[in-house]
């Protein structure tokens, strides 16, 4: 009984630990003050100007910025990882397998920095202005390796003859992928896509050497110049507390949803 | 046509538009980032950029301290870490999957916020920023890295084994320690790998945290790649790939790397 008792309090403690930083963004999200820790009387100002038009149009224009490439990024990635899902675990030769799957590893296990000088370096070299597409094809390759490590478990469950059986019965290959496979791995994609917004719109060191020199920013590289500057945007604490607050409650939602068996199912 | 149109109906072709994506966008810029490493500003093949790098103190140095504050970060984590994924492994609480998806929140909210978040929890409680902030602030930030694989190990475990012990008389202390801690080690592995290169390698929170007082191996990366010196990043950047290559020969389980990506 004292030991279970231990056992929780420790694991509070350290939540509470962990929880501490977001908690003081957030109660101090509704003081005025422009200094963090200064305490103006409640208010929820800056709130309000946050969503005044106009009144924070880099930051907004940043977090639009964020959530438009992590939308593309992932949308692109999901299709090129399924497709490619579907080819590499179809290929005979054992040899091009492994190196597709080393190649599918590479940026997963790369560090993000050398992810994002790599990608800076190539196009440097190739002479491409950096900018809106070149930053959506650098998310596109740093997610799309999960969409084909979420999809490929899918695969392997599945009965490999029921695709040459659809174009045995006379199914063109893309019907045959659209009514036979895509049903079964359906599962894989939504995770694969998933993951991949949350990596998009949450990068920074890929992003801060790709984002160009046109003016480009996302909400991490917009914060990053920001604290640079010193003096951090007040309007950052609600910002925080509203994307804190959602991701809450969409993850708590996602997992109460698919619980115990589903859940062991997903995680795969 | 039909040609075509049977090489398409080929599944395994499915593979090759993939194949040329990762060959300009994975393999091509990591060729780059040797080529670069090896050439003087002016073009043209050269060693000056090495040369610089052993006689300059200043990045081996940092190399050096980001591997301490690496191991350290990695040392705390797995000590706070391994007794959490060990609790909540063992079921003591009736919604145990939303006490696991609490310690994992944090991994998705962005690093800078998360980092700021920090800083502003410092200068709450007037603890003025440096190299034990940076600490604090690394294991705040890795910790759930940690935590995730172990957990997902522990998990799997075969009960039957600790039951086994128990059964040939092995008192609690001795069935974690000759049964669960071994069985458990993958876990932990991979927890290192998650947690101690990217604590080397990262810049922004080494920054933000230390009122860039203090420098890690990333923060001279983007340092050098930013003042346009590209051949010198480049060589700092063959660097870190080759010290990732070198801990990955460790870690031969490809998909336990990629544990964070099992959450969803």
């Amino acid at each position: 009984m004292k030991r279970n008792f231990l056992a929780k309090a420790y694991i509070w403690l350290l939540l509470i630990l962990l929880y501490a930083p977001m908690v003081i963004i957030g109660v101090f999200s509704f003081t005025e003050a422009k200094v963090l820790g200064n305490w103006t009387g409640f208010s929820v100002g800056l709130y309000k100007s946050l969503f005044t038009s106009g009144a924070h149009e880099a930051l907004m224009s940043a977090l639009l910025n964020t959530l438009i490439i992590g939308l593309v990024a992932s949308t692109l990635a999901t299709a090129l990882g399924t497709v490619s899902a579907i080819g590499i675990f179809n290929l005979r030769n054992k040899r091009f397998k492994a190196a597709m799957n080393t190649m599918n590893n590479i940026p997963i296990l790369n560090a993000d920095i050398i992810t994002g000088v790599s990608l800076f370096l190539l196009f440097v070299s190739l002479g491409v202005t950096q900018g809106y597409v070149t930053l959506t094809l650098c998310h596109v390759t740093f997610c799309t390796p999960y969409v084909v490590l979420s999809v490929m478990p899918r695969l392997k469950q599945m009965n490999p003859n029921t695709f040459e059986a659809a174009l045995d019965l006379g199914a063109t290959p893309s019907q045959a992928l659209r009514k036979v496979i895509l049903p079964q791995i359906k599962s894989g994609m939504v995770s694969g896509f998933l993951l991949s917004f949350i990596l998009s719109i949450d990068d920074f060191e890929v992003s801060v050497f790709n984002v160009g020199t046109n003016g480009l920013q996302t909400l991490s590289t917009f914060i990053y110049a920001d604290s640079r500057k010193g003096g951090l945007t007040p309007e950052l604490r609600p910002m925080i507390t509203i994307t804190f607050v959602v991701i809450l409650a969409i993850l708590i939602i996602m997992n109460l949803r698919t619980k115990t068996n589903t859940q062991t199912k997903t995680l795969k | 046509m039909g040609k075509i149109k049977q090489f398409f109906g080929r599944r395994s072709s499915w593979s090759i538009p993939y194949l040329i994506f990762m060959l300009i966008f994975v393999v091509l810029p990591l060729i780059l980032v040797v080529f670069y490493a090896f050439r003087s500003p002016q073009g043209g093949f050269t060693l000056d950029n090495i040369k610089t790098f052993i006689n300059e103190k200043e990045s081996v140095n940092t190399l050096l301290y980001s591997i301490g504050i690496a191991l350290i970060n990695t040392a705390i984590c797995i000590l706070l870490g391994y007794p959490a994924a060990y609790i909540l492994s063992s079921s003591r609480f009736s919604s145990s999957s939303v006490m696991v998806a609490l310690f994992l929140i944090p991994m998705f909210i962005n690093v800078l916020m998360r980092t700021l978040a920090t800083v502003a929890l410092f200068g709450f409680i007037h603890v003025p920023l440096g190299q034990a902030t940076l600490i604090f602030g690394m294991v705040y930030n890795y910790l759930p890295f940690m935590i995730l694989p172990i957990y997902t190990v522990l998990q799997k475990l075969d009960r039957s084994y600790i039951e086994a012990a128990q059964d040939l008389g092995a008192d609690s202390m001795r069935v974690f320690f000759r049964v669960t801690l071994p069985l458990s080690m993958p876990g932990v592995v991979s927890g290192i790998m998650m947690v101690f290169m990217p604590t080397i390698s990262t810049f922004a929170i080494a920054e933000l945290l230390t009122m860039n007082n203090i420098k890690l191996f990333g923060t001279i990366i983007q340092e050098n790649i930013n003042n346009g010196m590209w051949n010198y990043g480049a060589l700092l950047s063959l660097i870190m790939l080759i010290l990732i290559v070198l801990t990955n020969l460790f870690n031969e389980d490809k998909e336990e790397a990629s544990a964070a990506g099992g959450l969803i």
